[in-house]
């Protein structure tokens, strides 16, 4: 420019953007931490406040302090992402709390209670010390089993005809009414099947086999859901290469595409289990409860984890502290035997799904 | 055993929309055509009509006629699943089957079809057919490993054995290169050279230096507009259409004035 005063000399220009930021040391967020601890200790034992009061107030105050150095020394940019960064952990822990406890609370009241006896023996002739929960962990494992030997089929079969088959009025409608389903409340599944098997039965019938039934209609809608879900992850390729090879469509569903999607239908269908095999109120109707052990799902009342415990702590016995022992005992090995499904299902997905690695 | 294609008159529909009107081309045995044109001129539309492959999309349909070998491929009692055993497809994008290793996804079209097939039989086809692809050298040691493990080019060219391991008569490649690198991109023009001895080829690319380099026949299509439709608007021998087009939108489209 012709204006330019003839001091500037014509230097490279320097590169005027700051690429470098102040930023706190890592250790800043642990130290606040650790002093918002003190402080608590100090206000709870000397000062005397209570616990709620002195938590609630030291998280304020560590948020506060935080965010407010992390803008005087980052600016606003870093204070706003260390203001959003603790209010998500605060609510992951506040969501992980009511598990940790629950956790805490049934292992720690429920492993003094199991022994080989307590695996080993029924609730017959038992009033106080002593009984187990044999006929109850033979009877979850037969109806559930039985529900899942229903649901599986129906549900699979439902999902690969919504995704792979289903348009128009016919689809819309089963995609509504397992929606529908997906609602039902479990008692109402419960009456469902009494009313079913009193058609049949008569008044007042009992049998394993309906509260299979009851837990069918809960777990199919979850077991159609989930397997509609994985299949429409399938790539449409996928199924177009198997038409250009000249596959017939029902082989292209049975050797490509549920070949592909099989993690995720398997464990979709493994949670479906472990939610429904805690349901109480269904097979309270329709299973009843017993003492003794049934191994047939056609006669008479069975019993079942969840029933147990129920009635364990409504007729704990005499002297009564056993009965909630034995109830508190059989909720753990429900939990466990929930978690290992769980755990079952995310060994499926790793094991059975594609590999890309070589 | 290649086979002849010879369409007439051929609407495509996709629903109540004309996609594709009034196509009249040709296809000989024995020779490699490729169709070019603009995006969305009912190229690839038209080549998945020729194996019937168009009537997998919902709602899509064809009038007129295609004759394989003098056979209507559109007469109600044609299957299309025999069609597309004998008319194989390969597409823009490469697709093996992630649950299968490289051997058993070149056997894909037998083993999903049940067929038996001995196991020195088995290994002989998955080896001639690999050759054929330009890559056996390249996966003979790792034939068990999953064939989602190999390199964009190399998939294209397993699923380029995969095609043709079924021995089809037709073969249909649907923008094959268009993911490719140049490398990649020889060695499956190499390929096509070479099937096109034994196979009746028809390429669709948007590459016309690829089609101008591969194809014997070249045919263009066009479209006058959005939502109009795409139509044939010359073919001819490759050179022909390359040097002296009839059309002016052919020569306008090819020395790159538009498109």
């Amino acid at each position: 420019m012709a204006t330019q005063p003839p001091t500037s000399e014509p230097t490279t220009p320097k590169f005027t953007a700051r690429l470098h930021s102040p930023q706190l040391p890592r250790w800043v967020p642990w130290a606040l931490v650790a002093g918002a601890v003190a402080v608590g200790l100090a206000l709870h034992l000397m000062v005397g406040w209570g616990w709620a009061l002195t938590i609630v107030a030291c998280w304020l105050g560590y948020v506060v302090v935080l965010v407010a150095v992390s803008g005087r020394v980052e600016g606003r940019r870093k204070a706003k992402d260390r203001l959003a960064t603790s209010l998500v952990t605060t609510a992951f822990v506040l969501a992980l709390l009511p598990l940790g406890s629950l956790l805490w609370q049934v292992v720690s009241n429920g492993l003094p209670a199991i022994n080989s006896s307590f695996l080993n023996s029924s609730m017959r002739n038992v009033v106080g010390e002593g009984g187990g929960i044999f006929h109850a962990l033979w009877g979850t494992l037969i109806v559930t089993s039985l529900a899942a030997l229903m649901s599986i089929p129906i549900g699979l079969a439902t999902g690969i005809y919504l995704v792979e088959y289903g348009n128009g009025r016919m689809a819309r409608w089963i995609t509504f009414l397992v929606d529908v389903m997906t609602g039902i409340p479990s008692i109402v599944a419960g009456l469902f099947a009494y009313a079913l098997f009193v058609i049949f039965f008569g008044e007042g019938v009992r049998m394993g086999f309906g509260g299979a039934v009851a837990l069918s209609v809960l777990m199919i809608p979850l077991v159609v859901r989930s397997t509609e879900e994985m299949l429409k992850l399938v790539p449409n390729e996928l199924r177009e290469a198997s038409y250009a090879l000249g596959v017939p469509k029902w082989r292209t569903i049975v050797k490509v595409v549920l070949p592909t999607a099989i993690a995720g239908i398997i464990t979709g269908i493994t949670i479906a289990i472990a939610r429904v095999i805690g349901e109480t109120a269904p097979l309270l109707i329709i299973c009843g409860a017993t003492d003794s052990v049934n191994f047939n799902p056609f006669d008479g009342r069975m019993m079942t984890l969840p029933v147990y415990i129920y009635s364990q702590y409504k007729n704990p016995g005499f002297p009564p502290e056993f009965g909630i022992e034995r109830a508190w005992g059989a909720a753990l090995v429900l939990t466990v035997i929930v978690m290992a499904l769980n755990l079952v299902a995310r060994l499926i997905s790793y094991y059975f799904s594609p590999k890309t690695k070589a | 055993m290649a086979k002849s294609i010879d369409v007439s008159d051929l609407d495509i529909y996709y629903g109540d929309f004309l996609a594709v009107e009034g196509v009249t081309i040709p296809i000989a045995a024995r020779s490699v055509t490729a169709f070019i044109g603009p995006s969305g001129c009912g190229k690839s539309t038209f080549l998945r009509s020729l194996n019937r492959m168009h009537e997998v999309i919902p709602g899509a349909r064809v009038e007129g006629k295609i004759l394989i070998d003098g056979a209507d491929l559109y007469d109600p009692d044609v299957d299309p699943v025999e069609v597309r055993r004998q008319i194989g497809m390969v597409f823009q994008r490469p697709n093996p089957f992630p649950t299968m290793s490289i051997a058993e996804n070149v056997l894909a079209g037998m083993r999903l079809n049940s067929r038996k097939l001995k196991k020195t039989e088995a290994s002989e086809i998955v080896e001639s057919s690999l050759r054929r692809a330009n890559l056996w050298n390249e996966v003979k040691d790792r034939l068990t490993k999953p064939g989602s493990s190999l390199s964009g080019g190399q998939q294209q060219r397993l699923c380029i054995a995969r095609a043709i391991a079924v021995q089809p008569q037709v073969l249909l490649m649907d923008e094959p290169c268009s993911a490719l690198d140049p490398i990649s991109t020889t060695a499956i023009e190499d390929l096509i050279h070479e099937l096109r001895e034994d196979y009746t080829i028809v390429i669709v690319t948007h590459n016309m230096q690829q089609a101008a380099r591969v194809s014997e026949t070249t045919a263009f299509f066009n479209l006058a507009g959005v939502g109009r439709p795409g139509h044939l608007i010359e073919y001819g021998p490759t050179t022909k259409i390359f040097t002296t087009p009839e059309n002016p939108a052919t020569e306008a489209y090819i020395s790159g004035r538009f498109g």
